[in-house]
C-alpha cells in the first residue's frame, strides 16, 4: 500500500515535472554542468592527530552549495600540492579543471592557520595567497572565510559561508508531550546551539540587519507573544502581548522597527513598531488576513493578503498608503522574502490546479516566475545575504527538513541535523 | 484515538434517533475529497427524537472539538448543534473557555495562524449569537503548529482542521 502509494507520488511528481517544464515561465535546472569546475585539494597538516574538521572538504561543499561552482572529486585528482611551486598545470587541464586550491595547515599558539593559494589552471598562475587564522575550535571558521574570500576573488560576489541560520526543532514525545528549540548554527547546519527550549510553539525567527537581535514568536505563556532576544547574551524582552494574534516579526532594513501581525482590531492587520520609543502604527486596514511583512526598503512593505479571495503578495508604501498587488500567476503566493538587491522575490507558490507548494522566484522588474522546487509542502523560504543561495523547509516521510537550493537551480542539499522535524529557518545577514 | 472518540459519539446519537441532515462539503480550492471527521453523526437515522433527550444533550455536550473544510471557517450544522448545547451550559454557568484554532498543514505557517484564529472566531461568533458573553471566550490560535494527528494524508489534515473547546 505504502509502495502504491510512492509510485503514485512518483508518477504524479512526473507529470507535474512534464507539464512545468512545457509552459514557457517555468524552469526547473538541475546538475552541475555549467557550474566552474575546482579542486579544492586536501589542505596539508603535518600535526601527530588528524584535524577535527575537513576544512577542504567544508570549502569544497560551500563552493558546491552556491551552485556557481562544480568541486572536482578529490578521489580522481592526479596530485595533491599543498603549496604554491607544487601545482602544475598539466595535472589540471586534462581533468578540465579551470581553478586549484591548495593549502597548508599550521598549529600557532592559540590555534591554527592556513596558508592557501587560489591557481587559475587557464592562465597556468596563482592568483590569491592567502592566510587565515582562527583559534582551537575554529576550523569551520577558518573554512568559512577562506570559502568566502575564493568565492569572492572568483565570481566579484561577496561570499556568505560564514553567516548563521536559526530554525526551529521539535521534537514530539506525544501529542500533548513535544518539546521546542530554538535553534543557532552555521548555514550549513553545523554546530548547532540551543537558544530557547519551550514546552509551546516557538514560531518565525527572524535576524535583525545588525546581526545581534533576532525577533521570534513564543507560545511560552499559552499564547502567542513577540519577542526580541540578543544571540550573545541571551537578554531577551517581550515586544508584544495584546490579544489575539502576534505573529511573523520583520525587521526593517534601518533595524530600528518590527513590521509584525496583531489581530487586536478584530481581523489579522500589519503593524509597525519603533523599538525605542515602543510607539506603534497600523499599516493595513482591511477585513481580509494580512500577514507575513518584509521589508522592501524603510519606506516599503510586501505582505501577504487574502483580500483578493486568495493569499496573493501585495506592496504598501507607509508614507502614502498606497497599495499595489505584485503577484497574478498561481492560486496561493505567500510568505515572500526579498534578495537583497530587492529585486527578486522568493515565496510561497501554487500553481493553478495543483495541490503542491513550492518555492518560487519572480523578477520584480520583468514579472516572471520561477519554480525553485520540487519537493512538495515546501514553505519558510530565507535567502543568504548575498542572494546566491536559499533555504527551505519541506516535508519527507512525515518529518519537517530543511532543504538548501542555489537560487540558480543547480545545487541542492538537506541540512544535516540531529533533530526529526526542522521548520521556520532563518538565515542570519552578513556577520561581523 | 480522535477517530475512535467520534465512532462512539456516532454510535450514541444515532441510537438516540437525532435528526441531522448530512452536510455538504464545501468548495475545496485544491478539489480535494478530504475526510470529514463529522461525517459519522449525520447519516442514518430518521426516526423522530422521543425519549432519551438529555442523553442526546450529553452527547453533544461531549463534542468538544469541531472540524473544518479545506480554507474554510464555516461552521458545520453538526457543529453547531454541539454548540448550542454549550452555549445553554456557558449562560447557566458563567464559567469561561479557551477556543483553540487550528488548521492542516497546507500553506505557510503564519497565514495558517490567521486562518486558525478565523477558525475560532467564527465558532466564538456563534456562541455570542446564541447570548453567550464574549468575555466568557478566549481565543488562542495554534495555526498548524499542534496538529491532532500527524501525518500528510486527507484523513490527518482533516482531523487538524479543527477549534477545540477547552474549560
Amino acid at each position: 500500500m505504502n509502495s502504491l502509494k510512492y509510485w503514485l507520488a512518483c508518477a504524479a511528481m512526473l507529470l507535474m515535472a512534464q507539464v512545468a517544464l512545457a509552459q514557457e515561465a517555468i524552469e526547473i535546472t538541475r546538475g552541475s554542468d555549467r557550474a566552474t569546475p575546482i579542486a579544492v585539494v586536501p589542505f596539508g597538516w603535518q600535526g601527530a592527530s588528524p584535524l577535527a574538521e575537513d576544512m577542504a572538504q567544508i570549502t569544497a561543499n560551500n563552493l558546491r552549495n552556491s551552485g556557481m561552482f562544480a568541486p572536482f572529486a578529490r578521489e580522481n585528482m592526479l596530485s595533491y600540492p599543498t603549496r604554491a611551486e607544487e601545482i602544475f598545470p598539466r595535472d589540471w587541464k586534462m581533468l578540465g579543471v579551470e581553478y586549484v586550491l591548495a593549502g597548508q595547515v599550521t598549529a600557532t599558539g592559540s590555534g591554527y592557520q592556513l596558508q592557501y593559494h587560489l591557481y587559475s589552471v587557464p592562465r597556468e598562475q596563482v592568483i590569491l595567497s592567502r592566510t587565515v587564522s582562527g583559534g582551537q575550535n575554529q576550523l569551520r571558521d577558518i573554512a568559512h572565510k577562506l570559502s568566502d574570500e575564493v568565492f569572492e576573488h572568483i565570481t566579484g560576489i561577496k561570499g556568505a559561508f560564514s553567516t548563521k541560520l536559526l530554525y526551529v526543532a521539535a521534537e514530539r514525545f506525544s501529542a500533548d508531550n513535544i518539546r521546542y528549540t530554538l535553534q543557532h548554527s552555521d548555514y550549513d547546519g553545523a554546530r548547532a546551539v540551543t537558544l530557547l527550549q519551550s514546552r509551546e510553539p516557538i514560531l518565525s525567527p527572524s535576524y535583525a540587519p545588525d546581526g545581534q537581535r533576532i525577533a521570534y514568536v513564543s507560545f511560552e505563556s499559552r499564547r502567542p507573544e513577540i519577542y526580541v532576544h540578543y544571540v550573545q547574551t541571551g537578554r531577551r524582552e517581550r515586544i508584544t502581548s495584546f490579544e489575539g494574534l502576534n505573529g511573523a516579526p520583520a525587521w526593517s532594513p534601518d533595524g530600528k522597527r518590527l513590521a509584525f501581525v496583531l489581530s487586536r482590531d478584530g481581523n489579522p492587520e500589519i503593524y509597525v513598531m519603533d523599538l525605542d520609543s515602543k510607539q506603534m502604527r497600523r499599516v493595513t486596514n482591511h477585513y481580509g488576513i494580512d500577514t507575513e511583512p518584509t521589508w522592501m526598503d524603510n519606506n516599503t512593505l510586501i505582505f501577504t493578503s487574502d483580500r483578493g479571495g486568495r493569499p496573493q503578495i501585495y506592496k504598501q508604501n507607509l508614507n502614502s498608503g498606497s497599495t499595489e498587488r505584485l503577484t497574478f500567476v498561481g492560486n496561493y503566493n505567500a510568505n515572500a522574502k526579498l534578495s537583497v538587491d530587492g529585486r527578486t522575490m522568493v515565496m510561497v507558490h501554487r500553481q493553478d490546479g495543483y495541490r503542491n507548494f513550492h518555492i518560487a522566484t519572480q523578477d520584480l522588474e520583468r514579472g516572471n516566475l520561477k519554480v525553485l522546487t520540487e519537493t512538495s509542502l515546501d514553505e519558510s523560504p530565507t535567502v543568504a545575504p548575498n542572494g546566491t543561495m536559499l533555504i527551505y523547509a519541506t516535508r519527507q516521510q512525515g518529518r519537517g527538513v530543511l532543504m538548501l537550493v542555489s537560487t540558480n537551480g543547480r545545487a541542492r542539499s538537506e541540512i544535516p541535523t540531529k533533530f526529526t522535524d526542522l521548520r521556520v529557518p532563518s538565515w542570519s545577514p552578513y556577520l561581523p | 484515538m480522535e477517530v475512535i472518540k467520534f465512532g462512539k459519539l456516532a454510535a450514541l446519537v444515532v441510537a438516540f434517533g437525532v435528526v441531522v441532515g448530512c452536510s455538504s462539503k464545501g468548495g475545496d480550492a485544491a478539489g480535494t475529497g478530504a475526510v470529514d471527521p463529522n461525517a459519522g453523526y449525520g447519516a442514518g437515522a430518521t426516526t423522530g427524537a422521543d425519549s432519551g433527550l438529555s442523553s442526546e444533550e450529553a452527547a453533544l455536550r461531549a463534542i468538544t472539538t469541531f472540524y473544518f473544510e479545506f480554507d474554510s471557517s464555516d461552521l458545520k450544522p453538526e457543529a453547531m448543534r454541539a454548540l448550542d448545547v454549550h452555549a445553554k451550559d456557558l449562560k447557566a454557568q458563567g464559567n469561561r473557555v479557551v477556543l483553540e484554532g487550528h488548521t492542516d498543514e497546507r500553506g505557510t505557517r503564519e497565514y495558517n495562524m490567521a486562518l486558525g484564529e478565523r477558525r475560532a472566531a467564527a465558532v466564538q461568533r456563534y456562541l455570542v449569537l446564541q447570548g453567550v458573553s464574549p468575555a466568557q471566550l478566549e481565543l488562542v490560535s495554534y495555526g498548524e503548529e499542534k496538529p491532532a494527528v500527524v501525518g500528510s494524508t486527507e484523513e490527518a489534515w482533516a482531523q487538524n482542521r479543527r477549534v477545540e473547546l477547552r474549560k
